[in-house]
């Protein structure tokens, strides 16, 4: 499935660095994701994919280049802050859904106190897209109370009721047992067939070949090769790219 | 515990219950005579403690004293209670001086006004003890109540004498400075260990840390000997802050400095993805940390935070070295009258039934709340 990419950038980095001490995990990142793009990216652990993705919303503070949402450049100002993170929805590891809220509270929360939205309309926009991500049966219940691929799928409707522009997804499968992998993978694909612009890192690589318009590889804080996933996995240019695909070709 | 429930729902699987022990019987079997030596531990023990329980109901109840009679002047004759001393309690003391123990030297026919106090702090803490009150209204309740104890101690108004607080004692004077000293310590408490775990705002973090670790470095004595004797040489002349507000203020900075290191304790136990996510969905500093991050870390230290407001309670006590009169000294206060001067026994235990109540209160109840929110928060 391929969709036309339009020429507007949604998300803009430009010669992006960062250190933890003296440890330099961002090397001059330089990456334009158009609107309405799927970008997947992949790389060996500690390449800093999370990091890259983590400072498109500013958990992580890059401290050289430049980050741009749409026309909105990420800087100390909160303003600018407060407006990306309201258009750019994040999906985590470990789900981190807030244990102490039931489903249907947790994805009102932000709708109410951030866009806000009456109460009643925040649970209805809510429950459209429990329904979408295949559980509203679940609204009442606590998180504790939900196998680790239903959470995650709250956590992606979560992120959706803000109805943002762009989503990311920071390796949203890793944390699953292996049979509720797939019940989160398809939840993904069908966003994606909404035309929503997605940044997701991974290593689930049928879904990049499915999904993705482009990947890109990461290592040691640099994109080293970037193209369409047919490129990128049958016909890799370097070396470390070459290696990193048989290891975790080894590993499936 | 999440597969099996859907594992469950899938494919019904015969389920078999744990063995369990009858009844009474084989509980005692296992547990206090599975072997001789067992046996004969639970007979010695029991027989031990039967001996102390059936002493103690002889003292306190069958050979005690209730009431004694007065000479023409007022005067209590303590004979028939100093000829039972050792045997039976004289609990005489107690309906005696007991409005001197409960409400200390505040004037005799305006006492109601103390116990009403009293009754307004329990249903106060009731009220708030009850979750379905937990909403804004409860902040105004509080508000209200604590209004209607300022005008009711001091009067002044409707028709009501003034008394000064000099004159108060007893039980409100603990209730009034545990409550008062726990309710602004708490939120102090909060804000900071928030502004201690601050990264954007040094200076707040500074001044937090420097705040904390004055405060715990010195007793609480002497906080209050600061409060009453330096303090007041550092107004200007003229002004004069009232004792009783100085020494609240002293309990209420010093809970505050525990109580901080209590809730930065939650604010540490909770995943840094919690806080992650909320900044993710754009919620702002204060809706994050009051929706998200409070709510969570709070209930993280549930035990160790009513361990603190307990010992604050009973450390209420301490206002008597700067010559405030609690319950705890308003008890020492009527042992000092001379017929009474030897049954401090009955006394101290009348004062530490008194003290067990609000604390087992307090902790039963934190118990259920334990219990309560750790229900819907199974991870």
């Amino acid at each position: 499935m391929s969709q036309t990419v339009t020429g507007k950038a949604a998300i803009t980095l430009d010669k992006v660095n960062k250190w933890y001490g003296a440890l330099h995990v961002l090397r001059d990142i330089s990456l334009t994701i158009g609107e309405r793009e799927r970008v997947v990216v992949c790389g060996p652990s500690g390449s800093g994919k999370s990091t890259m993705i983590r400072c498109i919303n500013r958990l992580e503070t890059h401290q050289a280049g430049r980050i741009f949402v749409e026309e909105t450049e990420l800087t100390d100002d909160t303003r600018a802050l407060d407006t990306i993170r309201r258009e750019v929805g994040m999906v985590f590891q470990s789900f981190n859904l807030f244990p102490h809220l039931t489903i249907l509270e947790n994805c009102t929360l932000a709708p109410i106190w951030v866009r806000k939205m009456p109460k009643a309309q925040a649970e209805e926009l809510a429950m459209t897209y429990l329904e979408r991500v295949k559980i509203p049966e679940q609204a009442k219940k606590y998180p504790g109370q939900l196998s680790g691929g239903q959470q995650q799928r709250v956590a992606i409707a979560r992120a959706l009721c803000m109805q943002p522009k762009v989503m990311l997804f920071d390796e949203p499968t890793s944390a699953l047992d292996p049979e509720m992998i797939k019940e989160v993978l398809d939840t993904m694909i069908g966003l994606a067939e909404s035309g929503m612009t997605m940044v997701c890192v991974t290593h689930e690589m049928g879904f990049a070949r499915q999904v993705a318009h482009r990947v890109v590889f990461m290592d040691r804080g640099e994109i080293v090769e970037s193209g369409p996933p047919g490129q990128i996995f049958e016909n890799p240019q370097t070396d470390r790219l070459k290696l990193f695909l048989s290891q975790i070709l080894r590993g499936h | 515990m999440s597969m099996t429930s859907s594992v469950a729902r899938s494919l019904p699987v015969p389920s078999r219950r744990a063995p369990a022990g009858a009844g009474a019987l084989a509980w005692l079997k296992t547990n206090l005579f599975a072997t001789w030596i067992s046996t004969a531990v639970t007979l010695a023990l029991g027989y031990v403690i039967l001996r102390i329980v059936l002493a103690l109901i002889d003292w306190a109840l069958l050979n005690a004293i209730w009431t004694v009679p007065y000479s023409a002047n007022g005067i209590a004759q303590t004979a028939v209670c100093q000829a039972v001393k050792g045997v039976g309690a004289c609990w005489a003391v107690i309906a005696d001086k007991y409005r001197l123990i409960l409400f200390g030297r505040y004037p005799y026919d305006e006492q109601w006004r103390p116990a009403i106090v009293v009754l307004i702090f329990i249903g106060l803490y009731a009220v708030s003890a009850m979750r379905r009150f937990w909403r804004k209204e409860l902040v105004l309740i509080w508000v209200g109540a604590l209004a209607v104890v300022g005008v009711l101690m001091w009067g002044g108004v409707f028709r009501l004498p003034v008394v000064t607080d000099d004159q108060w004692g007893g039980l409100p004077i603990t209730l009034i400075l545990a409550t008062f000293g726990l309710a602004f310590g708490f939120p102090l408490a909060v804000l900071v260990a928030l502004g201690r775990r601050s990264t954007h705002l040094p200076a707040v973090k500074t001044l937090c840390v420097v705040y904390v670790e004055l405060i715990r470095g010195v007793p609480l004595i002497s906080v209050l000997f600061m409060a009453s004797v330096m303090f007041p040489l550092f107004m200007p002349a003229g002004v004069n802050i009232d004792k009783l507000l100085r020494a609240q203020i002293a309990i209420i900075l010093f809970a505050a400095a525990y109580l901080a290191e209590v809730v930065r304790g939650g604010l540490q136990a909770l995943p840094k993805g919690q806080a992650e996510a909320a900044d993710a969905l754009g919620l702002s500093y204060w809706k994050k940390t009051g929706f998200i991050v409070l709510p969570q870390a709070l209930r993280l230290v549930i035990p160790p935070l009513v361990n603190t407001f307990i010992g604050f309670f009973k450390d209420t006590s301490l206002v008597l070295i700067i010559g405030l009169f609690d319950l705890l000294t308003m008890g020492k206060v009527a042992l000092s009258d001379p017929p009474w001067q030897s049954f401090s026994t009955e006394v101290y235990i009348t004062l530490a039934l008194i003290y067990i109540a609000f604390c087992f209160a307090m902790s039963r109840y934190s118990r259920g709340l334990e219990r309560e929110l750790g229900a819907s928060q199974r991870r």
